[in-house]
């Protein structure tokens, strides 16, 4: 047996009237993992997503799942669950109704929906609220609802458009678990659209960063930290994101080149013994730790991390100082100078 | 402190009774008086000149309850709600749906379905007093062309009040249509979307997520529907005057010829208050009981 790729996507484009919409969508999706689609907004990963879910047709390319081409098939025969950004949960209906609408539909008897409705609330923890409408329940517990309607009927692909967006940062961190914990359960595949870094890089086996309707960069969460493909990437990925410095004003480093270097690579050393000079824009004190800003005119970006609080007064002048390993190259288009 | 709560709360009774009055004083002269007044004189004899007006309680009610021609007004009114009401909803939703979907010429077809709503009644009337017109009018010209016979629509019993009802359907279910396209356009996109995913047929999406959706607009609707089918009659003094023979005379039509025609107030009167508690207790019925099986957003 070959091992296919889960879910296929075949230079998928996707325009609307020469708006900006998807174009060479090229993706390999391995069963039982997690990839979450990342970018800014309008970068294309929410159309990416309705792509597959057969909420769109793609305008070129192929889409396969399970080996089957359903590139133009109905969103119901791709045999998928999605879990939409509103939720779009019906509101006239109990969470009950909510969470076998799709059993109904497909008729499925009624002994089996009663099981695996209990099933699927037991896992989301909505015991005890079957009879109430969304109206009246919390945010997450309507989150929970949408999960639980995504799991119900046991689809092997599991689609999710920005599904924390609505929830409250402390209650985001706790349901990212949760669905990470899901997904590992019951080895469903899912699909995951963020455009939150931190969600993308802490759930997913692969992220995929996206912008401008074309994809950046696939790779594993340590693919993107660590070997960013260009400086969008190096920019987008990281708190805080990648510095990026000119190379004419590095010793030692060949000019005309884009240098990258991440803020704990950074180090503060006594004056006269840096290798850039820089005065310092802001001080953030974030508890386990401090990110200084610092100005150059050769660099954006440029951060330095130092543990516990240690403020430095705005206008103050220090020199830093890297070593050359830690420098990511890019050439004049942005893109990673490979080999370094 | 209580006496700070107290006369806080006073002056929110005073905002709140200033706020109430206009409306209080206008419905009190234009509504509630008269109901009272009318039911006053349901109780009396007509006032001639030779007899003056005296206390007969209920004695104008056994009247109309003897009266053949009311019981075949009451007849022909509940017919025409009967038919007017759930034909006009229907067709309604139907154009809402069809209107807010995706088709060409989307403005045109919302606005030539609500054409017919702004047309004053009796303007619509004399309009269709042209299609009905025996020999010249335009459904017995499309009828020559088969070889169909000269019908006299609005002349004969048997189809008079059937004429009167398509003109009440076609002036009303464009207006009705204007509701439900507001309603529709309250729900949003994705619970389709959501309903495709799950498989759901389009039919299937109507009826188990739109309808019930769109529950509190077809209430309000049936309720005015309901009321129009009493109160609208304008139409009746252009096309039949009631006829032939009272065969499509209405309950508010025949009123107004009690009380204007035969000047005969006081049966008009108890008329009047029939009307009045039949609507009264249907409304209730109908906010009572289907207010209870239906979601509010």
């Amino acid at each position: 047996m070959i091992a296919e790729p889960f879910v296929v996507l075949k230079d998928v484009a996707k325009r609307w009237n020469g708006q900006l919409g998807v174009e060479d969508i090229s993706l390999d999706i391995d069963e039982g993992s997690f990839v979450a689609l990342l970018g800014p907004s309008g970068c294309g990963k929410s159309t990416s997503l309705r792509l597959l879910a057969g909420l769109e047709l793609p305008d070129e390319g192929s889409i396969w799942i399970q080996g089957r081409d359903v590139t133009t098939s109905a969103a119901s025969d791709r045999n998928l669950s999605m879990v939409f950004q509103s939720y779009a949960l019906f509101p006239h209906l109990s969470v009950a109704e909510n969470v076998i609408f799709g059993l109904k539909v497909r008729r499925v008897p009624r002994t089996e929906r009663a099981a695996k409705l209990a099933n699927a609330l037991q896992i989301t923890g909505l015991e005890g609220l079957e009879n109430r409408k969304p109206a009246e329940l919390s945010g997450g517990q309507r989150q929970r609802v949408a999960l639980a309607r995504a799991i119900v009927a046991g689809q092997k692909l599991c689609l999710m458009d920005e599904p924390l967006s609505n929830l409250d940062a402390k209650l985001r961190n706790s349901v990212r678990k949760d669905i990470k914990k899901l997904q590992r359960d019951l080895g469903i595949t899912v699909v995951y659209v963020t455009h939150d870094q931190t969600e993308a890089m802490s759930m997913a086996d692969k992220v995929v960063l996206m912008k401008d309707g074309r994809i950046q960069q696939v790779g594993s969460p340590d693919d993107l930290y660590n070997r960013p493909a260009n400086t969008f990437v190096a920019e987008f990925v990281g708190a805080p994101p990648m510095a990026l410095i000119e190379s004419h004003i590095v010793d030692g480093v060949q000019p005309g080149l884009t240098l990258g270097l991440r803020a704990e690579k950074i180090s503060i050393v006594p004056s006269g013994e840096g290798r850039l000079s820089c005065r310092v824009s802001e001080a953030e004190f974030l508890g386990s730790e401090t990110l200084i800003g610092l100005e150059h005119e050769g660099a954006v970006g440029l951060t330095v991390m130092r543990p516990g609080l240690s403020m430095l007064p705005v206008g103050e002048h220090i020199d830093i100082t890297f070593n050359d390993q830690d420098l990511h190259m890019f050439n004049e288009a942005g893109e990673r100078i490979t080999g370094h | 402190m209580s006496n700070h709560v107290n006369l806080e709360r006073r002056r929110q009774a005073i905002y709140g009774w200033l706020l109430l009055s206009p409306a209080a004083l206008m419905l009190s002269i234009f509504a509630f008086y008269p109901s009272v007044a009318t039911f006053w004189s349901s109780l009396f004899t007509r006032n001639t000149r030779r007899k003056p007006s005296e206390f007969i309680g209920t004695e104008n009610y056994a009247d109309l309850f003897a009266d053949p021609t009311f019981w075949l007004v009451v007849k022909n009114n509940l017919f025409y709600a009967g038919i007017t009401i759930p034909v006009s909803i229907a067709i309604a939703l139907a154009m809402a749906l069809w209107a807010n979907s995706k088709i060409p010429l989307r403005g045109f077809v919302r606005t030539a379905y609500f054409t017919p709503t702004v047309l004053p009644m009796i303007a619509a009337a004399n309009l269709w007093l042209f299609f009905y017109t025996p020999g010249l009018g335009v459904l017995d010209q499309i009828g020559s062309l088969f070889g169909l016979p000269s019908v006299n629509w609005l002349g004969q019993p048997e189809t008079a009040l059937w004429a009167i009802i398509i003109v009440t359907i076609w002036k009303e279910a464009g207006f009705f249509m204007i509701f439900y396209l507001a309603a529709l356009q309250t729900i949003p996109e994705d619970l389709k979307e959501a309903a495709d995913i799950e498989g759901a047929s389009r039919w299937t999406y109507t009826r188990r997520i739109v309808l019930p959706l769109l529950m509190p607009t077809t209430l309000f609707i049936m309720v005015n529907a309901m009321i129009n089918s009493v109160k609208l009659i304008d139409h009746l003094f252009i096309l039949t005057k009631g006829g032939p023979s009272d065969a499509s005379k209405l309950i508010l039509y025949y009123i107004w010829e009690m009380a204007f025609a035969f000047f005969d107030a006081p049966h008009a009167a108890a008329m009047t208050i029939l009307v009045l508690a039949v609507l009264c207790i249907v409304a209730a019925i109908q906010f009572l009981y289907l207010d209870r099986r239906t979601h509010y957003q």
